[in-house]
């Protein structure tokens, strides 16, 4: 189980900017109905980095300076709508490791967790340093540490925070919790009997 | 606005006690887990074809089977077209997705209501309506608006695929409690005011980030006094609002709305559960980690201008300027303005629309087709104006038909479809084209989110769709009462 610890996540960051960025807007419900997820990296924000006239915008994720980023800096609210679990995909499947924000839809973020992507959480202030910074120097690559929760760019330090039970999992290897909640198959068996229902 | 943003995923403890939050998660919780959290037994567990058939692959990949598979149930609803319901579908993803859950529940022994029983529906209609939603349950499922079944008493609440695959293989997920934000909704609704209209004005209020890391206790004497379909409308949205649960304490307005349903306990079994529903109730001295009032008496028919739920107005308001906004939403609002072609200081009232959209897992009842039917009663939709009527389940279509709802709105002009999620998001046929604007039943307003790019949506009650669509623009519905 080892191999699935995450401790360290260290690379090159791209701002998303804007609150509220739904679900809708991270992967359109048309790129639903593929019955695997192994395609939805090619759908991230798919109707923000395409024009309805076919061309390339000036989404980030466009711009070749951002080409190979695997931290996301987002806003307030990311990921809020429908809980369609191939927004993570879609963002895991694009080469992010971790995404630093403000706040997050707990669905969007629960899913993340689930499949290894830290959402981490940082003050405004710490947000729009971060922001402004990778707008600066896309390059610099940003260290994240889950065991002691900060994160170093260009020298400096700052805190970043997670609900301490996701950071246990991830340093335990246990963010996919299916092994540990069947670990307890006893117990399960016994609740299922003692329910009123 | 409230704001409470920095730092909240990561509260400490959470405070309420003697909540029906609190007591039916204990009644549920199987252990605590090494990380903290704790593992939580899920009661019934709904799904359908969009975010289920990686988690069946996973299943049959590790050779794992499904645990309890008579508390899972499963329909077809996000795909399916709303025209004709006739197999192969046209769209061969849709055809592959349908076929993908077909073969997953025979294998794996669960209940499917298909096409073919009379019971198909959207997952959070035919839930209740065959008695399988009842108070002191956990329900989960793969669609953020599970929390609907919050309005019999139940802890329910959206989930991705990756628990999906757990619940079927576990019965369980590894969960942290939320706090517990009790809203009371005070005074009596105006005429013309409706459940979809006090949603609106809650998440307006609260903001759709307000409800992060809460579950939502809707109460007072407007929801006490709504009928179970209007409470479910209400905990429907909960989820814009950021809440993942909302729900509301059982009555006998509940137990009344059970009975003799077809998986509801009978007899002798529902005077039992009755008991455990009644016991489950939040208690008079509950303590709660945050308490809300609304004054009903004030609210007026409501509509989304922007990009977000939260961005509504009353009917006859204005469209707010940007300095009636906290800093932190104002690139929100710019970005809403812009994408909606709307003008700041201007009313909403008259906007032009080209689509009327009645349906979707808020509003596709049979209440809400029977006040969307009282407007359109001998009148005729405005020629610039496409309808669209679509029942929430196969039994609400045919409860409407017998009460001759279907032809009022084909002879207003509207068509009369198969049921299905439909254009709420259009993941079927049923979709806007350009940047025409719709008015809407649904609950998202969000950028593209009816599957053109650039369309726009204005969330409004039935009623109040049903008048936009006679007069081909944003109405006040109380004109037509």
């Amino acid at each position: 189980m080892t191999n699935l610890e995450i401790k360290h996540i260290a690379g090159a960051s791209v701002p998303i900017q804007g609150n509220d960025i739904d679900t809708d807007r991270i992967i359109p419900a048309r790129f639903l109905k593929e019955i695997t997820f192994e395609h939805m990296g090619n759908y991230l924000f798919h109707d923000e980095r395409m024009a309805p006239d076919g061309s390339q915008t000036d989404h980030p994720l466009n711009l070749p300076k951002f080409k190979g980023a695997s931290i996301m800096i987002v806003g307030n609210n990311f990921g809020c709508g429908s809980s369609r679990e191939h927004a993570a995909q879609a963002v895991l499947r694009y080469g992010i490791k971790a995404i630093i924000g403000e706040s997050y839809s707990e669905i969007f973020s629960g899913n993340c967790k689930n499949i290894g992507i830290p959402t981490l959480i940082v003050t405004p202030i710490i947000q729009k340093a971060l922001t402004k910074m990778a707008l600066a120097f896309p390059d610099a690559p940003l260290h994240i540490d889950l065991e002691t929760l900060t994160l170093t760019t260009s020298g400096n330090t700052y805190p970043i925070s997670l609900p301490k039970e996701w950071q246990h999992a991830f340093l335990n290897g246990t963010w996919n919790a299916t092994y540990t909640l069947k670990a307890n198959i006893a117990l399960i068996k016994q609740k299922d009997q003692e329910l009123p229902y | 606005m409230l704001q409470n943003t920095i730092l909240k995923n990561n509260m400490p403890t959470t405070m309420s006690q003697h909540t029906l939050y609190d007591k039916v998660w204990d009644t549920h919780k199987v252990t605590t887990l090494a990380t903290g959290q704790d593992q939580l037994f899920i009661g019934l567990h709904l799904i359908h074809e969009v975010t289920t058939p990686q988690a069946f692959s996973s299943l049959k990949e590790s050779d794992s089977k499904v645990i309890f598979p008579h508390r899972t149930f499963a329909t077809v609803d996000h795909i399916i077209p709303t025209a004709s319901q006739a197999r192969p579908y046209q769209d061969a993803q849709a055809e592959a997705m349908a076929s993908a859950l077909e073969k997953n529940v025979k294998e794996f022994g669960i209940r499917f209501f298909d096409i073919s029983t009379a019971k198909q529906g959207i997952v959070h209609v035919i839930g209740p309506e065959l008695g399988l939603t009842r108070p002191g349950m956990t329900i989960a499922c793969g669609d953020s608006h599970t929390s609907t079944h919050g309005a019999f008493g139940s802890l329910a609440f959206g989930i991705g695929t990756s628990e999906v695959q757990m619940v079927l293989e576990t019965q369980t997920l590894a969960l942290k409690r939320l706090k517990v934000r009790r809203i009371s909704v005070t005074g009596n609704l105006q005429k013309g005011v409706y459940a979809k209209d006090v949603i609106l004005k809650i998440i307006q209020t609260l903001g759709v980030k307000g409800g992060i890391g809460y579950a939502y206790e809707f109460g007072g004497p407007v929801i006490d006094a709504m009928s179970m379909e209007e409470r479910m409308t209400i905990c429907n949205m909960s989820i814009e609002g950021g809440a993942r649960i909302g729900y509301i304490n059982p009555d006998e307005t509940t137990y009344a709305y059970i009975q003799n349903r077809e998986f509801a306990p009978k007899g002798p079994v529902f005077d039992q559960q009755k008991k455990y529903w009644e016991s489950i109730k939040s208690d008079l001295n509950a303590v709660y980690d945050d308490t809300v009032v609304i004054n009903g008496n004030d609210l007026t028919p409501m509509v989304t201008w922007g990009i977000t739920p939260g961005q509504a107005i009353g009917v006859n308001d204005n469209i707010p300027s940007l300095d009636d906004f906290d800093k932190d939403d104002q690139s929100t609002v710019e970005h809403a303005y812009r994408y909606m072609g709307f003008t700041p200081k201007s009313p909403i009232k008259g906007t032009p629309i080209n689509v009327a959209f009645i349906g979707s897992c808020t509003n596709s009842r049979i209440s809400d087709l029977r006040e969307a039917a009282k407007i359109l009663k001998n009148k005729t939709i405005h020629p610039n104006v496409r309808a669209l009527v679509v029942p929430g389940s196969q039994q609400v279509k045919r409860q409407a038909e017998a009460e001759g709802l279907h032809e009022i709105f084909k002879a207003a002009g509207a068509d009369w479809r198969e049921a299905g999620c439909s254009m709420c998001l259009a993941m079927n046929p049923d979709r806007l084209v350009g940047n025409e604007i719709c008015a809407s039943t649904s609950n998202r307003n969000f950028m593209g989110r009816q599957g053109s790019s650039t369309g726009r949506t204005i969330l409004m009650s039935p009623a109040m769709v049903a008048a936009a669509a006679i007069e081909g623009c944003i109405t006040d519905v109380r004109e037509y009462l």
